[in-house]
């Protein structure tokens, strides 16, 4: 009942991509199309949490008349799938209500509204499948939509090249999934999840589908090395759309990879977690250290999604070498940090991305250098931002916290694991996690102070307006969500138990019931936090100090012009930059990472022209790995170039040549 | 009936942390004057700079944000909220499980990321050069701090401090070479956190050699007080730590009597005291660093973290 109801959704929202694509031209369409995906996505949503809450682990089962004859379409609702259906839908309502004013100023909706709704209805659809020719049709169907997105400004220079690097890298994901799916299914060619569950693969072919899945669910979530399209193409697109792709879509590519791993791919071998948390906590690093260079807004909190990943992989990495060991509760601790960790993610970076969508309206500038002091003139996004900034750099009482402390109880029972390996591998893999947690805080100290703080550094930072209604509105929603996922974590995590139950059959201690909503993963006197109680401390402490404060001692107040040591210099120019601000970070991790160099050219004695600083930063994992790639597959087109202008003679006698090497290749086959 | 009494306990801890913080800054100093043969002032005098900081008017810039004004009251309320959860004439007080010692570090980390925010606020290039450094300085001081909790907490088998503390008190811990490396580890992150030489100097009125002083330039007033109280406890927090962990003699514990509040609060003393004064004579016996040597500093730190939290992870099996 529920599935289909859901089901009706997807097809409610593929209507409306036709409504968006028939009516794209007309003034009424935007806030029609999105209000339309706005209503859809907040009934699944409803539904999806309906199931999650109420019915559990119980899994339904739908098949539609639809796809390969007389197989069918096959759908199916778990606790897993309900859980990450939540998050794409809340997502979803979220930027459909942040568009609903965001859109008014699309320049070219037409190139939104009709894949808008599309890309919604094929992240539903990724996760309901449950045979690998829906999963993969719905995956490819979420990949070329958003394609689509990126490429809706596509005069804009750069984009047309993120649009490309994408779909390679998209394409490139779907065959490694394609071939996953090929070696799960066997020789019998049943391509049905449940047949699969079925039969667990031989250990070397589920060793081989491992890897095709990291590469093709890694490659859309950005695991480091396959994230280089990420950052090009989540800002290309519009705000809510890089909202979508950065903070829901690569969840869906979390839970491909949750799916297959934990759940069609049979028992894990201990060694599998080595090869997701060695990648995982190469991503973390990696991915915030690149977040900290960039100065494009949007830019830098693509960046930053990858490190983000990175943390919910660290988290499946343990759950998968505890699984291998046989140790259920912990496992279920590290799989509900790690889905914990989804759903924050898919909070503030969502948020995080309509506050840069708001400034990109109010100012038109993505380019850090040119904001500041935005504080003043948008108030409203200044607060969410600042609430998301300080979210996603985990710092208590918000909601980022409650899943890094999770993901960091569950490194510290890893003690128990018998191997060396992970011995290891484990308290290194938590040393760079600890290491991403603070480098994020820096990140977006950078990011937050350098847009909203200070002052303005051009004309139109220093003359934007706070944003409309209905995206202020989505911007505090999510605020607010963040704050109560992180003073009642406990909520948070016994939703959680369904999709953990799903996959480990096991799961966490129950949370509600426990003394001042204190949350006690493992047992009293081992480890505890309350996010509540910190709060309130923090709430009391604060504001009680400043009444007394203000009644006791002095509340006079002088504005003046500020200090800055006695000499301060009315050039907004003189400010900090982004530049300047990430310097040491670029000193003390960049030279080897990124090759950084800096280079001043001071003018000669007397000319008074200006001294300039020009600074490098290389993407290493693009020049090594990317552009040989690159240009060897140039090559090897220029090689083959020559095969486009035949005569039809040579044509035809290479058809024929190409016939016989085929039948000779069958006949000889064993 | 016994509610009301941890409650009350609780609150004394909230109130001796507050109370005593000041001091701790006084004595530090004076013995510093003392060492270079000043007379230095009174060891009251924090007491009395933050009295007149709060009656005398803030002057704010005229491009600071509500940020700016909101941002001393957040410092302080975290590292007042952080400084009370540990425990320093008692141990297992009633509030002490609403955060074990990760809650506490990222306590102090949302302290600095409200600062370092208030440091950018008014746009001048002295805060940004402060705010730069502080949260570079943090991103090495944090992860070695979680490797020492890390360290602690596989000793102990809990990141509870009220656990840890019990479990360096049992008697059966003898010598350890992890617990050896997580104190070098962390007295090198107490002397980068709180802004002493060699990392940074608290006295300095060099404007290029300030980090944490740089970023409170702009602070004037009350303001100020709350910044400077802030930064006093943030001190206190890290000495009660290292002495809460490595040296818990004397500490009260859950239900005891009142004689044992008073030894615990007389050790405590004690402890404050003689941490103050080592902390006075390293300072002094010690020159500043470049910014740039302080990433390796702190890279020590971190390593010598993670060298005593990989040696449990081997040892558990051996």
């Amino acid at each position: 009942m529920i599935l289909s109801a859901i089901l009706a959704m997807v097809a409610a929202l593929l209507a409306t991509g036709i409504v968006g694509l028939v009516a794209a031209r007309s003034r009424a369409a935007t806030p029609i199309v999105y209000g339309a995906c706005l209503l859809v996505t907040a009934a699944a949503l409803a539904l999806a949490l309906d199931h999650l809450l109420r019915a559990g682990t119980g899994a339904l089962t739908a098949t539609l008349p639809l796809g390969i004859p007389w197989l069918g379409a096959h759908f199916r609702l778990d606790g897993l799938s309900a859980f990450f259906l939540v998050v794409v839908n809340l997502g979803a309502a979220m930027a459909s209500l942040f568009a609903l004013g965001y859109g008014r100023h699309e320049t070219a909706p037409e190139r939104v509204l009709p894949f808008f709704p599309l890309f919604l209805a094929g992240m539903n659809l990724v996760v309901l499948a449950d045979d690998a020719f829906v999963f993969l049709l719905s995956w490819e169907f979420m990949s070329l939509s958003s394609w689509a997105l990126v490429l809706a400004h596509h005069r804009e220079e750069g984009n047309t090249r993120a649009a490309l690097v994408y779909i390679v890298m998209a394409s490139f994901g779907t065959l490694a999934l394609l071939l996953a799916f090929g070696l799960l299914a066997g020789p019998e060619g049943s391509y049905g999840f449940d047949a699969m569950r079925a039969h667990a693969p031989t250990p070397a072919v589920a060793a081989v589908t491992l890897g095709l899945v990291l590469l093709g669910a890694g490659s859309k979530a950005g695991i480091v090395p396959l994230h280089a399209w990420l950052p090009l193409a989540h800002p290309a697109a519009p705000s809510h759309v890089s909202a979508l792709m950065s903070g829901v879509m690569t969840k869906v590519a979390v839970y491909a990879f949750i799916r297959v791993v934990f759940d069609l791919l049979g028992p894990p071998v201990w060694w599998w977690s080595v090869v997701v948390l060695v990648l995982a906590g190469i991503t973390c690093v990696m991915g915030v250290l690149y977040a900290l260079m960039q100065h494009d807004l949007k830019r830098l909190l693509a960046y930053h999604t990858v490190e983000n990943i990175g943390i919910i992989f660290v988290g499946l990495g343990l759950a998968l070498a505890f699984r291998a060991n046989g140790i259920a509760w912990a496992a279920a601790l590290a799989m509900t940090a790690a889905l914990f960790h989804v759903f924050n993610h898919s909070l503030f970076k969502s948020l995080l991305f309509f506050g840069s969508g708001a400034v990109l309206t109010a100012t038109g500038e993505r380019d850090m250098e040119h904001l500041g002091g935005l504080i003043h003139r948008m108030p409203r996004t200044a607060f969410a931002f600042l609430i998301g900034s300080a979210a996603i750099s985990a710092l208590p009482p918000l909601n980022g916290f409650v899943s890094e402390w999770l993901t960091f109880q569950s490194v510290l029972v890893s003690p128990t694991l018998p191997q060396w390996g992970l011995k290891f591998l484990v308290p290194a893999v938590g040393a760079l996690l600890a290491l991403s947690a603070a480098l994020a805080a820096a990140c977006f100290v950078k990011a937050f102070g350098v847009t909203f703080l200070g002052r303005p550094r051009s004309a139109q930072a220093a003359s934007a307006h706070e944003v409309d209604g209905a995206s202020v509105a989505a911007m505090l929603a999510l605020a607010m969500l963040c704050l109560l996922a992180g003073i009642f974590p406990g909520v948070v995590i016994d939703a959680l138990a369904a999709p953990v139950t799903a996959v480990l059959g096991s799961q966490m201690a129950v949370q509600l019931y426990m003394p001042w909503l204190t949350l006690v993963p493992l047992g009293e006197g081992r480890s505890s936090y309350n996010g509540l109680m910190v709060f309130l401390f923090i709430a009391v402490s604060a504001l009680g100090a400043a009444a007394v404060i203000h009644r006791l001692a002095s509340h006079a107040l002088r504005r003046a012009p500020a200090w800055d040591c006695g000499f301060p210099e009315p050039s907004p120019a003189t400010q900090y930059t982004a530049g300047s601000f990430a310097q040491p970070f670029r000193r003390v991790f960049g030279t080897k990472l990124f090759a950084a160099s800096e280079r001043v050219t001071m003018p000669a004695p007397g000319d008074l022209g200006p001294a300039r600083i020009e600074i490098s930063v290389r993407d290493l994992i693009w020049d090594w790995m990317y552009a040989p790639i690159a240009s060897a597959v140039l090559r090897i087109a220029d090689l083959l170039n020559p095969l486009q202008f035949q005569t039809v003679r040579r044509y035809l006698s290479l058809v024929f040549g190409a016939l016989v090497v085929l039948l000779l290749v069958l006949a000889l086959w064993p | 009936m016994a509610l009301i009494l941890d409650i009350a306990i609780q609150g004394a801890q909230m109130a001796v942390v507050l109370a005593l913080a000041p001091l701790l800054t006084g004595i530090v100093r004076k013995v510093k004057a003392r060492l270079l043969r000043r007379r230095g002032p009174s060891i009251v005098q924090p007491y009395r700079d933050l009295l007149r900081l709060l009656k005398k008017e803030a002057i704010v810039a005229d491009t600071a944000s509500w940020l700016f004004r909101v941002a001393p009251y957040m410092v302080f309320a975290c590292t007042w909220v952080a400084a009370a959860l540990v425990p320093s004439f008692a141990s297992g007080l009633i509030f002490s499980w609403s955060a074990d010692l990760i809650a506490i570090v990222a306590l102090i980390g949302t302290a600095r990321f409200m600062l370092a925010l208030a440091g950018l606020d008014v746009g001048t290039s002295f805060g940004g050069i402060g705010s730069s450094r502080e949260v570079l300085f943090a991103s090495l001081a944090e992860p070695a701090m979680i490797m020492i909790v890390f360290t602690l907490s596989l000793l102990a088998g809990s990141t509870q401090l009220s656990s840890v503390i019990g479990y360096m008190l049992a008697g059966e811990v003898g010598l350890r070479v992890s617990l050896g490396l997580a104190l070098v580890a962390l007295i090198l992150v107490s002397i980068a956190e709180n802004a002493r030489i060699p990392v940074d100097n608290p006295a300095t009125h060099l404007e290029l050699t300030m980090v944490h002083e740089a970023m409170v330039l702009e602070y004037s007033g009350r303001h100020l007080a709350m910044i400077e109280l802030a930064a006093s406890l943030k001190l206190l927090l890290y000495l009660s730590l290292i002495a809460a962990i490595f040296a818990p003699w004397g500490m009260a514990s859950a239900g005891s009597g009142p004689a044992d509040y008073a030894i615990g609060a007389a050790a405590y003393l004690a402890k404050l005291t003689v941490g103050g004064l080592l902390l006075a004579v390293f300072e002094t016996s010690i020159a500043k660093m470049r910014v740039f040597r302080v990433p390796e500093f702190l890279g020590a730190a971190l390593m010598l973290g993670l060298l005593g939290t990989v040696l449990l992870f081997v040892s558990r099996s051996l």
